[in-house]
Order: C-alpha cells, then sequence, then structure tokens
C-alpha cells in the first residue's frame, strides 16, 4: 500500500468528487422534474398521456444507463443534437432516474388509503386540492424514502459518465491509474470519497425522514 | 440524416453481442444467487467474527459504483500478477455484486419463514443444517423469488458495463460495427432495442415462476 | 406395574424462564399403549411439558426416558445432536398450527423424512405416504399443496407424516385447537383410530369430552404443577381437588 501516492493524488481526488457531485446533483434536478412531470401523465385522466407515460418508463427501464448514454452523447450529432459530456451525462441520467423516480413516488401515493381520497372529495375538495392537502403529506415519507435510494442509485451511475469523457471520480482515477500503475491504492482512494459521498446522501435522508416521521407519527 | 439499412450486414455481429449478453447474465445471475444464500446464512448462523466484518464489506459493495469494482477487480488482479480474462472478471464481479444486494433479500426472506416449520422438522428428527437445507432455505427462496428475479433483470442491463473492460457483448459487438460504418445512432438504437426485448422476455419468464410459487405458498 | 419400563417416563421435570418457574417438578410415566391427556388453563405449563417431551423445550432439571433411552442424556455438541435428533425419530409430534412444509405436496410431506432420515428409497417411501394418507382418509390428496387443504385435513397430512417415521409414541399439542368447530372430529377420528391401535400417546387439549372418552390416564396442571389426576372418569366427573373443579365448571359453561 503506498500512501504517499494516496496523499499525493488527493487534492484531485477531491476535485473529481466536486464533479461527481455536480453531476449527480444536476443529473437530480433533472430527474426530480421528470418524475414530477411523468406522475402527473400517469395520474391524467387521459389516456393517451398514461399510456405515453407507462411507454416511456417501461423503455427507459428496459434498457442500459450506459447504452442511453452512448445513443445521446455519440448519436446525438446525427440528429443536430452537440452536447458537452457533462450536458450529455447530466440530461441522459436525470431522463434516466426520473423514470424510476416516477414509479416511486406513483406508489406511494397509491399506497395511500383510497378511502382518504374519497373523504376529501366527499367533503367537496377538487382533484388538485384533495392531492395537495391529503394525499401527498401522507404520502411524503414512502415518497422521501423512494427519492433517496434512487439518489443513492443515481450517483454511483454517475461513474458511467466516465466512459462519454466527463472527467469525474471514476475517470480520473483511471487516468491515475494509467499513469501510476496502482489500481489498488487509486480506486481505493475513488472508492472512499464515493463512500463518503454516499454516507452523506444516506444521512441526509435520514434527517430529512426525522423531520417528516413526526407528520407521520400525527396520522389517525 | 438517420440510415438503419446499415444495421442487416452486422446483424451476426449483433446477434452474437446478444447471445454472449445472455450468457453473462445466466452466469452471473447463477453466482449472484448461489453466494447470496451462503452470504445470507454465514451473517445470519456463522460466528460474529466472520459475520460482522462481511456486514462491513456489504457496505463497501453497496456504497460504490458497479464500475469501479469492476475496475479495481481487473487492474488489481493484473497489480497481484493474477491474469483472469475479462469475460471472467466480469462474471465475477458482476456475480459478487448482486450477492451482496441477494443476501439481504435472503437474509430476511429465511428470518420470515415460519418458526413452527424448524419445530416440525426438528420433531420428525432433522437436524438443524438438514432442516435448513430442507425445508427453510426452500421456502425461503420462493419468497425471495420476486426480488431476486427484479435484481437479475438490473443485473442484465448492468452486464453492458463490462463492454468497457473489452468483453465482446453486444454493446462492444456494437462498437465495432460502428467503428467500421460511424453510424452511433443505429447501432446503439438497435442495440437498445435488443436489450428491451431480452428484458421483456426475463420479466415475463420470471412473472411466470413467480405466479408458480405464489400458488405454492 | 409390569416390569417393563414405562415407554415415557419424566422425573422431576422443572423449567424456568429467568426467574419465572413454568414446571415446577413433574413426575409422569406413560406405559406402551396408554394414552395421558393433559388438560388445564392456558399458562398452565401443559404445553411446554409436552414439548420438553421431545426437548423441543429445554429442561431446567429432571429426567426424560424414551424407551429405556434417557432424552436429554449427558452428550454434549455434535454428539448430543445426534443422540437427540435419532430420539425424536421415535417420537412423532403433531402441532396445533400443523406446521406442514407448504413447498411440498401432502405426499412429500409424509415422505420426506423416511426418505432423508432412514435412507428409504423414494418408491419405498411414497407407498408408505400412501398408506398413510389412506389410513387418514386422504387417499386422493397426495399431489395437493398444503395451501390447498382445509386445516382438518392438513392436521391428518401432519398425523401421517408422523407415523410415517414409525414412532414409538405420539405427542398431540393442541392439535384440534386451531381447527373450525366442523373440521375437528375428523381430527379426532385419526386419533381415536390410532389409540386403538395401541400406539402410545400425549394428548393436550381442552376438548374435556374428547379426553374423556380417549384416554386412559388425564392430569389437570395449573400453575406449572399436577394438580389433581387420574381415570378420566374420576379427574373428570368427580375431581377432588377445587380448582380441577373451578377449571372444569368455566370450561363446561362455554
Amino acid at each position: 500500500m503506498d500512501v504517499a501516492l494516496i496523499q499525493r493524488i488527493a487534492p484531485f481526488i477531491l476535485e473529481a468528487a466536486l464533479k461527481t457531485m455536480q453531476l449527480a446533483a444536476a443529473s437530480l434536478a433533472i430527474g426530480l422534474a421528470a418524475a414530477v412531470a411523468l406522475v402527473a401523465a400517469r395520474m391524467s385522466r387521459q389516456a393517451i398521456w398514461r399510456g405515453l407515460s407507462a411507454a416511456y418508463v417501461s423503455v427507459i427501464r428496459g434498457t442500459p444507463l450506459l447504452v442511453q448514454l452512448f445513443l445521446v452523447f455519440f448519436g446525438g450529432p446525427q440528429l443536430g443534437l452537440n452536447l458537452t459530456p457533462f450536458q450529455a451525462g447530466a440530461i441522459t441520467m436525470g431522463l434516466n432516474i426520473g423514470a424510476y423516480m416516477s414509479v416511486g413516488l406513483h406508489g406511494a401515493i397509491i399506497a395511500v388509503e383510497h378511502g382518504q381520497y374519497e373523504a376529501a372529495r366527499s367533503l367537496g375538495f377538487g382533484r388538485l386540492d384533495t392531492m395537495r392537502l391529503f394525499i401527498l403529506p401522507q404520502a411524503a415519507p414512502l415518497m422521501l424514502r423512494t427519492l433517496g435510494v434512487n439518489t443513492v442509485i443515481l450517483t454511483k451511475g454517475t461513474a458511467l459518465a466516465s466512459t462519454i469523457g466527463v472527467v469525474e471520480l471514476t475517470y480520473s482515477a483511471q487516468r491515475f491509474v494509467t499513469s501510476t500503475y496502482k489500481p489498488f491504492e487509486v480506486f481505493a482512494a475513488a472508492g472512499i470519497a464515493y463512500l463518503i459521498i454516499i454516507l452523506a446522501i444516506m444521512l441526509g435522508i435520514r434527517g430529512l425522514e426525522s423531520l417528516f416521521g413526526t407528520a407521520e407519527r400525527g396520522r389517525v | 440524416m438517420l440510415d438503419f439499412s446499415v444495421l442487416p450486414p452486422y446483424a451476426d455481429l449483433l446477434a452474437t453481442g446478444a447471445l454472449w449478453t445472455v450468457l453473462i447474465t445466466v452466469l452471473a445471475g447463477a453466482l449472484s444467487v448461489v453466494l447470496g444464500v451462503l452470504l445470507a446464512l454465514v451473517t445470519l448462523y456463522g460466528p460474529k467474527l466472520i459475520s460482522l466484518p462481511l456486514r462491513g464489506i456489504a457496505f463497501l459493495f453497496m456504497g460504490t459504483p458497479l464500475l469501479l469494482q469492476l475496475y479495481l477487480l481487473y487492474y488489481g488482479l493484473a497489480q497481484l500478477g493474477v491474469l483472469l480474462p475479462a469475460f471472467w472478471t466480469g462474471v465475477m464481479g458482476l456475480g459478487v455484486h448482486y450477492a451482496v444486494y441477494n443476501a439481504d433479500i435472503f437474509r430476511s426472506a429465511i428470518q420470515s419463514v415460519d418458526e413452527g416449520q424448524m419445530e416440525a422438522a426438528r420433531s420428525l428428527g432433522f437436524g438443524r443444517t438438514a432442516a435448513l437445507r430442507h425445508f427453510i432455505i426452500p421456502q425461503a427462496t420462493l419468497t425471495a423469488l420476486p426480488q431476486v428475479g427484479n435484481n437479475s433483470i438490473i443485473l442484465l442491463k448492468d452486464t453492458a458495463v463490462l463492454s468497457v473492460l473489452g468483453v465482446a457483448e453486444l454493446v462492444l459487438n456494437a462498437q465495432r460495427g460502428i467503428s467500421a460504418t460511424y453510424r452511433p445512432f443505429e447501432f446503439y438504437f438497435a442495440v437498445a432495442v435488443l436489450y428491451y426485448l431480452l428484458n421483456l422476455a426475463m420479466e415475463w419468464a420470471l412473472g411466470r415462476a413467480a405466479r408458480k410459487a405464489e400458488a405454492i405458498r | 406395574m409390569t416390569s417393563a419400563a414405562p415407554m415415557i417416563r419424566l422425573r422431576g421435570i422443572r423449567k424456568s424462564y429467568g426467574s419465572h418457574e413454568v414446571l415446577k417438578g413433574i413426575d409422569l410415566d406413560v406405559d406402551q399403549g396408554r394414552i395421558v391427556s393433559i388438560i388445564g388453563p392456558s399458562g398452565s405449563g401443559k404445553s411446554t411439558l409436552l414439548r420438553s417431551v421431545n426437548m423441543l423445550e429445554e429442561i431446567s432439571h429432571g429426567e426424560i426416558w424414551l424407551d429405556g433411552v434417557q432424552v436429554n442424556s449427558a452428550l454434549t455438541g455434535r454428539a448430543f445432536e445426534t443422540h437427540i435428533n435419532r430420539i425424536r425419530q421415535q417420537m412423532g409430534m403433531v402441532f396445533q398450527q400443523f406446521n406442514l412444509f407448504p413447498h411440498l405436496t401432502a405426499l412429500e410431506n409424509v415422505s420426506i423424512a423416511p426418505m432423508k432420515l432412514k435412507g428409504k428409497s423414494k418408491a419405498e417411501a411414497e407407498a408408505l405416504a400412501r398408506t398413510l394418507l389412506e389410513k387418514v382418509g386422504l387417499a386422493d390428496k397426495g399431489g395437493a399443496y398444503p395451501a390447498r387443504l382445509s386445516g382438518g385435513q392438513k392436521q391428518r397430512v401432519a398425523i401421517a407424516r408422523a407415523l410415517a417415521m414409525q414412532p414409538k409414541a405420539m405427542l398431540f399439542d393442541e392439535a384440534t385447537s386451531a381447527l373450525d368447530p366442523e373440521l375437528v372430529d375428523e381430527v379426532n377420528l385419526v386419533m381415536k383410530q390410532l389409540a386403538a391401535e395401541q400406539m402410545t400417546m400425549i394428548i393436550v387439549t381442552h376438548e374435556m369430552r374428547f379426553a374423556a372418552e380417549v384416554s386412559d390416564h388425564v392430569l389437570f396442571m395449573d400453575g406449572g404443577v399436577v394438580v389433581e389426576q387420574g381415570p378420566p372418569e374420576q379427574v373428570l366427573k368427580a375431581p377432588t381437588q377445587e380448582r380441577t373443579r373451578g377449571f372444569l365448571r368455566k370450561h363446561l359453561a362455554q
């Protein structure tokens, strides 16, 4: 174990870790927007929206993220879509994780007992108000859980962006391996950086959960 | 702009790639199930001296990207002087990665088997290990089937990552076609369609198996 | 008393959970072919006592003997494991919740123990299993999984499963308590048939009428001790202890 090497590359690993976090954050923002749109379409009264939402989720979940990245980054220019690696990575991974998140969010909503919906509607609340005031607050804890799980999956998935040339953690690590021939030390250092990021996300989610947990305990 | 007529000459190449993808999925999937059961048993019934470190190692697997683990295995083994073909490195890496996830599923499935099952087996004179083997594990397997099946479907899609190590599966074979034609969109689109079909086939087969298991439970 | 040792002999059985003693020194002899019923309120220790006989419950003190062999022997570790497995193969047990193996058909439930534990061939074990299923009136249910059977049918398969090891004695732990009333008789009928065949049995039950009909000897337990015991006509019809009378009054009033 070459400790001096790890010390020498640590600043670069740190920089790359920041890039990984930026990429994950940008993807998450796009993913959340996509997920909300997909859930809304899934619960639409018009069959065409429901069908489109379901088809999108099925195709995205039925194909590998790596292939989606290659299709957008390498195939995009053929359609006049010229994106930087970071843009292609963030957009593709956002649209990808959005599909997974939409399944979890929809599941959390339909897990709320149907009687709640009927009770609110019987009082005269509209569809949107019923959702906003009664269903979503009850679905929140489960939604938070699914968002947390998917954020962890997304963050680990950002490693694939190295294959389209985003200079994030895995890409940097690989470059150091070719220059130092010390794969164990370098990948271990990168692994530790990932573990710290993942742990931070998990702790953050747990913190949010305990916030929402009090809301859940108040449930009748 | 797009010209899908470039594909037919490479149909064989893509089909061969798809076959290798299926083979990798089957091998890595089998490894992930067998190793997953073993891990579950050791962490449940093994000595603390072994089970606690194993839990820690499991977290290392769950908290880092699969690609990084594959790189570490591939280049790390080479550093140690072990020269394993990329194919087997990939199967091993994928198998172990998903074994860690499957172990969690098997563990809770084993714990969910009714205590009366162990008592009934013991009252007939089966030893603890024999009871686990004949009664507890088979039932836990039925319980775990849907979730483990789900993991196998995710594994199918993750086999694409092995192309990065140089394993000639579907994605790498497509890249060979691309370097001859400079038509990445058409090829990756075809690859996506093939994965989608494999995915559908697997979902169908696992759905059937799950329904059969449900009928027994 | 004959010169032969009793089939089951319990001496000074005690069991504690922490400081709470649930069995406070129980003695019992069951001769070959005899049927003993144990009655008593819930929490009296009757199920714990029964489960101690094949050591599903470990006891704190006392001796358990089966056919002249000490069940709770001084062996330890692997040797004890082998010993207790061998002992349990000679004692059948029937549980309140049936505990059939849900992933096996009725026939497989009955045939698996002789196959795996006695080394019988599949054909041999299945022939035996078929005979036993026929004996409990389920000849046509061999291929059915437990999920497809009624409670009464499940319990009859469970009895057949226990009999498949050709045990020297049978232990019944509230075998009909989980059954719908209309299904109780079919299980009782099978148990009576075993009684007629001179099977040695210990039956923990809350069915006084059945206990009166089938047993040679009745134990009334309460608070971890045997309050009263004797022939059923005495214990159930003319009990001498106030606690027994109180229990029977409450029970018959229901």
